[in-house]
């Protein structure tokens, strides 16, 4: 770079002004080659969910044509009139929204009470206990599909909701990512004079623990909830019925099912789709943050 | 409800040495116990024993009705003379290689200019974020369009621009640059993102101190950035080598339980799936399982020792690092 420029360099130096000219020209040239540079990967990283918009609004016929359609066109209600017809989406969605949530607010549950625990409390075993946990990081889960799936045939749990729920409804990560936020925003003195007041530790939890972790537990649920909605090996093992499908599950069905009429597959993939990004769009601010550090700190 | 337990009753005659009478630690600490014990509880029955049994069903011949009838090794025999398991094998590696490198290339640069004094930040950060959230299924659908080869946008382009098309989901190489693109779409920004919050870590006085003894933008990139970021590097490449060990959903939506052409798109766990849940073989589908385990072991040790032979002589991580 040029602008070596050294404080004593005279005012009104010609060579400095041209050297300065230079340099600015330079910079605003880098400023535009780095905003064409990001903006081709916003259309890149967005194309695909334009064009999903694009095919779920066109006829099947415009889909198919040569060179294919690229603006949006009036079709959707037709689409998702097909669709609602020849599959039960709408119980799909409710069943996905059900099984999210519901793990949504166990984990949050489950996992805020263990972590104000580790993070609050001295009790014999607690360090085991811990260290415990950090080593069912190492467990992988793809190893256990199968013994999973004969378990939950033993519990007669195939076909409903229960196993997608239970098994899932707390989980290390959220404890141990829970755990750094009570012990950095929690004050010891807060809670100790609430034992004073005599809360019992189930108050203490409630009426401070819950409350100051708001920000670890807003994201652990976004996580939890988009995590459980984008799940799909798990409930296509165990979700036999029909009538219990999730949305994945529904979806990849009616794309090998209905090839011909991708139009209706395309609204079907649009429904799927669309609250997932409002969830995201949402709790974004809680949701990227926390990613980003926990790879910092991980 | 602890004070309770210290009160010493006074005894004639005796020092007032507070003896205190220890109940047990259930008795004094039930509540703590119980506030932990969901956790314990579920991955002792849904974490820990599958992954005993998954040993067990290895050893076994099993169709999920039939009684079932120990074979002993022969199953890990079969897998390892197996065409099919090695062809997974390979597929798996070369996807994750196909798309780990560009990505985190990608990622790196993307982050480099997010980094520059830039406005909408904020904007460009959930555009960036948004593929890595959304239904892998809906997704892998809308690239199976994208890349169709009668009717896809990729084709009909090349044709535009008088290339010729590209069998992209009928032929093997087709198939898993179709497999790569995607995985490269969904996570670039992901990892993008991670690198920016590295990027900003990095303190600004080893910038302003390379540009007083005169570095270049190059020169910074690789003597400061590149070398800062390094612990932030190996967290996304070990992440993605678990996710590309586990990739599953792209080829199974796209390609069918199959894999496609010549099994192109047959990944580790599409091959699990494909035999114990479409063929029912549920012994070999756990010694699939395992199989892949070690692999995964094996590059988590790599990966381990990465870390570890370049970390101990510099000694000590940065403090301070705020996202």
């Amino acid at each position: 770079m040029s602008n070596d420029t050294l404080p004593t360099a005279q005012l009104g130096d010609p060579t400095q002004a041209r050297a300065d000219r230079h340099s600015r020209r330079r910079n605003r040239l880098a400023h535009v080659v780095t905003h064409v540079c990001i903006w081709i990967g916003v259309l890149l990283s967005m194309f695909p969910f334009y064009w999903l918009v694009t095919m779920s609004t066109n006829t099947t016929a415009e889909i198919f044509a040569f060179p294919p359609k690229l603006t949006f066109g009036t079709n959707l209600a037709e689409n998702v009139e097909n669709l609602l017809a020849n599959v039960d989406l709408i119980q799909a969605l409710l069943n996905t929204v059900f099984v999210a949530g519901a793990l949504a607010v166990l984990v949050m549950f489950f996992d805020s009470l263990a972590a104000f625990t580790f993070a609050k409390y001295h009790f014999p075993g607690k360090n085991v206990l811990f260290t415990l946990l950090i080593a069912t990081f190492l467990v992988p889960g793809s190893l256990s599909l199968v013994p999973s799936f004969v378990l939950m045939s033993e519990l007669g749990w195939i076909g409903s909701f229960q196993a997608l729920i239970i098994p899932g409804a707390a989980n290390a990560f959220g404890i141990f990512l829970l755990r750094q936020f009570a012990t950095n925003s929690i004050p010891d003195e807060l809670l100790e004079s609430a034992r004073i007041d005599g809360a019992g530790f189930f108050r203490c939890y409630w009426s401070i623990g819950v409350p100051m972790l708001r920000g670890g537990l807003a994201f652990l649920g976004i996580f939890t909830f988009i995590s459980a909605w984008n799940d799909y090996i798990w409930p296509l093992v165990v979700l036999v019925n029909p009538q219990r499908q999730t949305l994945q599950v529904a979806l990849q069905t009616l794309n090998s099912i209905y090839l011909t009429d991708y139009g209706m597959v395309m609204a079907g993939a649009l429904i799927s789709v669309l609250p997932l990004i409002g969830v995201f769009i949402i709790g974004q601010r809680h949701f990227i943050a926390n990613i980003a550090a926990g790879a910092l700190k991980g | 409800m602890a004070a309770a337990d210290t009160r010493v009753r006074p005894e004639p005659g005796v020092a007032p040495v507070p003896v205190v009478r220890r109940r047990s630690a259930i008795g004094r600490f039930w509540p703590q116990y119980l506030a932990v014990s969901p956790f314990y509880l579920l991955f002792l029955v849904f974490g820990l024993f599958p992954i005993a049994f998954s040993i067990f069903l290895s050893f076994q011949d099993w169709d999920g009705i039939a009684p079932m009838r120990f074979v002993g090794l022969a199953q890990y025999q079969f897998l390892l003379s197996d065409p099919r398991f090695w062809n997974a094998v390979g597929n798996t590696f070369l996807i994750w290689f196909m798309s780990t490198i560009p990505m985190l290339f990608l990622a790196l640069v993307l982050a480099f200019l997010l980094h520059q004094n830039i406005r909408f930040k904020g904007f460009y950060r959930v555009a960036y974020f948004l593929p890595n959230v959304t239904s892998m299924v809906a997704m892998a659908i809308v690239f199976g369009s994208i890349f169709s080869d009668s009717f896809g946008i990729v084709n009909s382009a090349l044709t535009a621009i008088g290339l010729d098309q590209v069998p992209w989901l009928s032929s093997e190489w087709g198939i898993k640059v179709t497999i790569s693109a995607m995985v490269i779409w969904r996570f670039t920004g992901y990892n993008a993102i991670i690198y920016l919050a590295g990027l900003q870590a990095i303190p600004t006085e080893l910038y302003d101190a390379a540009k007083v003894d005169g570095a270049n933008t190059w020169r910074i990139f690789s003597s400061i950035t590149v070398p800062m970021l390094r612990p932030v590097i190996l967290f996304t490449v070990i992440t993605s080598t678990v996710g590309g060990l586990g990739l599953f959903t792209e080829p199974q939506v796209l390609l069918g339980d199959n894999g496609g052409v010549g099994e192109a798109g047959m990944t580790i766990v599409l091959y699990q799936y494909n035999q114990a849940f479409t063929q029912f073989d549920f012994g070999y589908g756990s010694a699939i399982a395992w199989a892949l385990f070690i692999i995964a072991s094996v590059f988590a040790i790599i990966n381990w020792r990465l870390i570890r032979e370049r970390d101990t002589p510099r000694g000590g991580r940065k403090k301070g690092a705020s996202a």
